[in-house]
């Protein structure tokens, strides 16, 4: 296994893995709220790892800038949108779940 | 390495299925939307790895492009639905 094989190995790895936790997190977690924190900030990484992979695979050229640009894109707008409906859904009204409300669930 | 890639991407896809599921089931609009949010970004990362499997470097164009459209219906949806109130 050659050093890139071994590099893109792992950064694929840890892209799936830190999408595991992304989706374990959705599907655990109680609102809203505590589902965007797990959501998008696990997303975006695993995002970043796995455009890391694609761009060790490419290796060296135009693709590179390309990839660079996305790894960009998504780090910024990922963790900007789920503000963004994070936010609205505060504005509408919306509280965060407490210890309290677990009772009603 | 053709093959950890295919691999990866279809790991991805199986994530992204449960978060599918997610959306359908809801419950509230903001967790839909996140949801779609999220599997939106997977596509994105789906999509770069199989151009790098496959060797086609045009695929990142399209992946480009589906990671703008992703956000902008991010905001749109977060925008015009949840912040009047009212359901999709």
């Amino acid at each position: 296994m050659t050093p890139a094989e071994a590099a893109v190995l792992a950064l694929v790895a840890g892209s799936v893995a830190f999408s595991l936790v992304a989706a374990v997190g959705f599907l655990r977690l109680p609102d809203v709220f505590a589902r965007a924190h797990a959501a998008s900030k696990n997303e975006t990484l695993g995002a970043l790892l796995g455009l890391a992979a694609a761009a060790v695979a490419f290796g060296p050229g135009q693709e590179t800038v390309k990839l660079a640009m996305l790894a960009v894109f998504v780090l910024v707008t990922g963790p900007t949108a789920a503000h963004a409906v994070v936010r609205a859904t505060s504005l509408a009204g919306a509280t965060p779940w407490t210890r309290e409300e677990e009772a009603d669930r | 390495m053709a093959d950890t890639l295919t691999l990866g991407a279809a790991g991805l896809v199986v994530l992204a299925l449960v978060l599918v599921r997610q959306v359908a089931v809801g419950p509230t609009t903001a967790d839909r939307v996140i949801a779609v949010n999220v599997v939106g970004t997977a596509a994105v990362v789906v999509i770069a790895l199989l151009g790098a499997a496959l060797g086609e470097p045009g695929y990142l164009d399209v992946a480009l492009v589906y990671a703008l459209l992703n956000f902008l219906l991010s905001l749109g949806l977060a925008r015009f639905s949840i912040e009047r109130g009212g359901l999709l």
